[in-house]
């Protein structure tokens, strides 16, 4: 079978970039690209791969009552994050920042996420090239999944996750994420041996053929077709890409296991404590998937508004809590609404912790990643696009410094976007349109 | 070390191409400077939905082959998948998908059980290529796919992977798997396109490609892939001139296979694809099961089937009709009699009843279907229901709530001031920031709070009596059947199922102020609304196959 593989250099990208092209592309930092921080394999000498993780809570905090009163390392953790307590010096709280508006309406539970994943505001439903994508196609086009996206409220068109073509849908059903990438064509990195699937390297053959119906299409369609099927045979590169990387051998890593196989197929849930054991299910095969290497990045989201998001007995949804239920007089803060927040925090704890034990070289996981945790709305029960809690926990390979408050109160909340975004590599000094504009990441947390 | 693992662990083709497809970037530089006419352009063609892709499937091949597998989800765009169809573009995620399900599907058509039937022919040796019954499958099976013929260098590349892919996996079945399956995630079987050539009877115009005509007919129609006579109307001609397209189209529409052109229709417009994610909590509700959930959207379907094609009935009646058809599960839903003489273990049968006078259910909007799928799994939400009816029944828009709304006004279900769904509401009416729109959704769904949220009748909530009365556009009525009525009488009802049609014919909005748009329009209404005619003035009009006006890409395209 003749090859299609050459050895990746940064002199072959720049001259296949720059070849007969006038086009403008901005460079990803591959990590070959990059200085080495000395964390490596120890076996392989290998660099170890940085991760990235976006964790989707609905419907924030409460208005005010949750921003520490210090800054920088001297703070307390507000109660609604208490379970993090344990990594408090690994994590960073962001708080303050808003989404300007500039005269769009404010489409709950929508724009919000909009402006500061995308960088735009808009009227209508517009959602292209999201933060975590941009990260994705920077970091995670090496491997058998560029990102991983999964819906713990067996609602696909939660995601958040967004590439130049269009959202990405999130995956439901962690059985059915367990066998996309624990499945038949998983390759243990570890096993003695490896010999390529002759299925693999004929499909890979096979799929030549449609490539080559593009140029009869180009012929009977107008330019807005052609552009849509530039995605498609973008997407069509990618599963080549997924099929070569299948025939070689990978690198041995030692913290890579195959999970227990997932049984849950996806179906619609009603109950908050069922959508907790479908998240974990998905995280933990995210947690797999990384240590194995197949893909960097994930996300995982529900739709705020989910009917899976209720307390048994009780027919009203947090949701409904946050529009319906009156702040506590004496406590300050909404009593349901909190009861769902620590939830949604002690499983990102469980999430966390779990990471922590994966060894990798002379870290672990974590270490390794950075784990950014956001949501929809600032003050849940105003809906407001104003004071966003925003987490990161671990420290990306010792791209960010951890251990922080980080009060930026009336700034735009894009520049949490651009920092997470620079620590991952992506070449890109400012981000968003409008008053959500920004040109440099939040001070003091790149390393 | 560092490019080793780079080039190892990459293994990609380190050109312009791989790093845009990296990037997830439109990779060719004809993209880049085609942007400009891109932009301005309103592409035409459309993803077959999982639908259209069961239906063909089970046509071309067998019902009896599964579709196993999940589809990436459709994106419904402004009220309807089939709009989303357009728009949606298919990426790294849903390629992966398709590719999953077309080796599910492929795998069947060669398996010991269909490869007799299916392929056609039986190769020399199973274990090596046989050019010539692989030439014999590609040639039968490569129209129906690509919905036109194949040139004979494209069957031949079938012919030809399907031989390499035996030879190196000693295995001939293996050869016609492979490259079937490559056809199914061909651009040219995942989408239908909508190309325009120069019309020889009209120097300076053009026309839509007969094969495109014939294959948007036939989804628009039977909601799935053309059969042997429409590919041949197109082959010869016949489809460019009225009267074979009107020959076509009444053969079409006299055909039983119309029920699954009007099911798939209905099904996108009453937004069926959000039952999905619809569950309610047993403890709450112990009557709604999964069997429920499936066969209430039966219900409806077989409702409007029956009415539209057997009754020929005014599409008004449907939300007004007495008659429909029931399960035992859906009569004990419903707490109506219903005589069943199934036999005890099997399936229930679906039994035609007619609703009595005086009962409180009649017409479409008091099914399960509608007032289950549109209420949270815990109670019920006037808001939704009503936002609901407003989109997808009437087709009217209802703007989003506004930027950090207060919500204090808003009271705890628990006080005991406000017992009722519309004395919460009717606190949250009186706030002049929200009142323009839910007063445009509430007093629809209150009509409905007859109806819980698993479609039980009730009466009374909490303990009070429920007020059922609402209001449509200035019409004052009581309860579930002075809203169907009020929908009835709506002039929206009948101009939403018009916009609807064309819309899940093309995927883009029919021009308003088009003559041609409204002599389909004066068409509808001349038949007394029937759905039928409807469809058959819109499959005859040159509108449908036109391109769209640029007017209409403005108000379409994101």
């Amino acid at each position: 079978m003749k090859s299609s593989i050459k050895m990746l250099t940064r002199r072959r990208v720049l001259k296949g970039m720059l070849a007969g092209s006038a086009v403008t592309v901005g460079l990803p930092i591959l990590d070959c690209m990059l200085n080495e921080n000395g964390t490596a394999f120890a076996d392989t000498g290998a660099p170890i791969p940085t991760r990235f993780m976006a964790y989707f809570w609905p419907l924030g905090f409460g208005e005010q009552d949750w921003v520490p009163k210090g800054a920088g390392s001297d703070y307390e953790l507000p109660w609604q994050m208490a379970a993090l307590q344990p990594f408090k010096k690994r994590m960073n709280l962001f708080s303050g920042s808003q989404v300007f508006l500039d005269g769009a309406g404010n489409q709950t539970h929508f724009t919000g996420v909009q402006g500061f994943m995308t960088g735009k505001v808009t009227t209508g439903d517009e959602y292209y090239n999201s933060a975590d994508a941009l990260i994705a196609n920077t970091i995670g086009g090496r491997n058998r999944f560029r990102t991983v996206v999964c819906a713990y409220d067996a609602d696909p068109t939660a995601s958040w996750t967004a590439f130049a073509s269009g959202k990405q849908l999130a995956e439901v059903s962690p059985g059915a994420l367990y066998t996309r990438i624990f499945g038949p064509e998983f390759t243990d990195p570890n096993a003695a041996t490896f010999v390529p699937d002759p299925e693999t390297m004929v499909r890979r053959s096979v799929l030549s053929v449609v490539g080559d119906e593009r140029a009869r299409i180009d012929k009977r369609i107008g330019a807005a077709d052609r552009r849509k099927l530039d995605y498609y045979f973008t997407a069509l590169r990618s599963m080549e890409q997924k099929l070569d990387i299948e025939l070689q051998k990978p690198a041995p890593l030692p913290a890579c296991t195959k999970p227990d196989e997932a049984k849950d197929d996806g179906h619609a849930l009603f109950l908050a404590s069922d959508s907790m054991t479908r998240l974990d299910l998905f995280l933990s095969l995210i947690t797999h998937a990384f240590a194995c290497d197949q893909t960097r990045v994930a996300n995982t989201v529900c739709n705020p508004q989910s009917p899976a998001l209720r307390r048994e007995g009780d027919p009203t949804t947090h949701h409904g809590y946050t529009h319906e239920e009156p702040i506590d007089q004496k406590l300050g803060y909404q009593v349901k609404c909190a009861w769902f927040q620590q939830l949604y925090f002690q499983h990102l704890y469980n999430f966390a912790a779990a990471l922590d034990t994966v060894k990798e070289g002379d870290g672990n996981l974590l270490d390794h990643m950075i784990l950014w945790a956001y949501t929809d709305h600032g003050a849940p029960r105003l809906h407001s696009v104003r004071n966003y809690p925003f987490i990161t926990i671990g420290n990306g390979n010792g791209r960010i410094k951890t251990g922080m408050h980080l009060p930026t109160p009336g700034d735009a909340t894009t520049r949490m976007t651009l920092t997470v975004q620079q620590a991952m590599g992506v070449p890109v000094s400012s981000w968003g349109t409008g008053s959500n504009h920004v040109t440099s990441p939040i001070a003091g947390v790149l390393a | 070390m560092k490019a080793r693992y780079c080039g190892g662990v990459a293994g990609i083709a380190a050109t312009a191409s791989a790093l845009a497809a990296l990037m997830s970037l439109p990779s060719s530089v004809t993209a880049q400077t085609a942007a400009t006419a891109a932009d301005t352009e309103l592409a035409t063609s459309l993803r077959l939905t999982p639908s259209q892709y069961r239906q063909t499937i089970a046509d071309i091949f067998d019902k009896s082959i599964k579709i196993d597998g999940r589809f990436e989800a459709e994106q419904r765009d402004q009220g309807l998948l089939a709009m989303g169809a357009r728009t949606q573009n298919i990426g790294d995620s849903g390629l992966q998908s398709y590719d999953d399900i077309a080796r599910v599907v492929a795998s069947q058509v060669v398996d010991a059980q269909h490869r007799g039937t299916l392929i056609g022919c039986a190769p020399g040796s199973p274990s090596s290529r046989d050019d010539a019954c692989a030439r014999s499958f590609f040639a039968r099976v490569g129209p129906a796919l690509f919905r036109r013929p194949l040139e004979q260098d494209e069957v031949q590349a079938q012919v030809e992977a399907a031989g390499t892919a035996a030879d190196r996996l000693h295995d001939f079945y293996s050869g016609i798997r492979l490259a079937l399956t490559e056809m199914l995630i061909s651009p040219e079987f995942l989408f239908r396109f909508k190309s325009m050539e120069p019309d020889p009877a009209h120097r300076g115009q053009e026309r839509m490609n007969a094969y495109d005509k014939a294959s948007e007919l036939s989804y628009f129609l039977w909601n799935s892939t053309p059969d042997e006579q429409l590919l041949q109307a197109a082959k010869s001609g016949q489809l460019y001139t009225q009267a074979g397209l009107t020959q076509q189209v009444n053969r079409m529409l006299g055909s039983r296979r119309v029920a699954d052109g009007i099911r798939a229709l209905f099904s996108d417009m009453l937004g069926f694809s959000g039952f999905e994610a619809v569950s309610k909590d047993p403890s709450f509700f112990p009557r709604y099961t999964p069997t429920i959930k499936d066969e209430a959207q039966e219900q409806t379907l077989r409702t409007i089937v029956d009415h539209i094609v057997n009754r020929h009935g005014d599409y008004r009646d449907l939300f007004t009709t007495p008659h429909t058809f029931l399960t035992g599960h859906l009569a004990t839903l419903y707490d109506v009699p219903l005589v069943d003489t199934t036999d005890n273990g099997q399936p229930q049968r679906w039994i035609a009843y007619t609703y009595p006078a005086g009962d409180p259910r009649a017409g479409i909007l008091s099914e399960a279907s509608f007032t289950t799928l549109w209420s949270p799994s815990g109670r019920t939400s006037p808001t939704v229901r009503g936002k609901a009816l407003r989109q997808s029944i009437l087709c009217e828009k209802v703007p989003p709530p506004p930027g950090n709304v207060s919500f204090k006004f808003v009271e705890d279900t628990s006080n005991p001031q406000f017992k009722t769904t519309r004395e919460r509401l009717t606190a949250h009416r009186t706030e002049p920031m929200c009142a323009g729109c839910h007063k445009l959704t509430d007093p629809l769904g209150l009509a409905l709070e007859n109806f819980d949220s698993a479609g039980e009748y009730r009466t009374a909530e909490n303990g009070v009596s429920i007020d059922a009365s609402g209001e449509l556009n200035g019409h004052q009525f009581d309860g579930p059947l002075g809203l169907a009525q009020a929908v009835h009488d709506d002039p929206a009802a009948t101009g939403c199922v018009e916009q609807r049609a064309f819309e899940f014919e093309t995927g883009y909005a029919p021009p308003l102020n088009d003559a041609r748009w409204q002599a389909i329009q004066q068409k509808f209404a001349a038949t007394h609304y029937d759905v039928l005619e409807l469809l058959r003035a819109i499959a005859l009009s040159d509108l449908s196959y036109s391109p769209p006006e640029p007017k209409v890409l403005a108000a379409a395209s994101h």
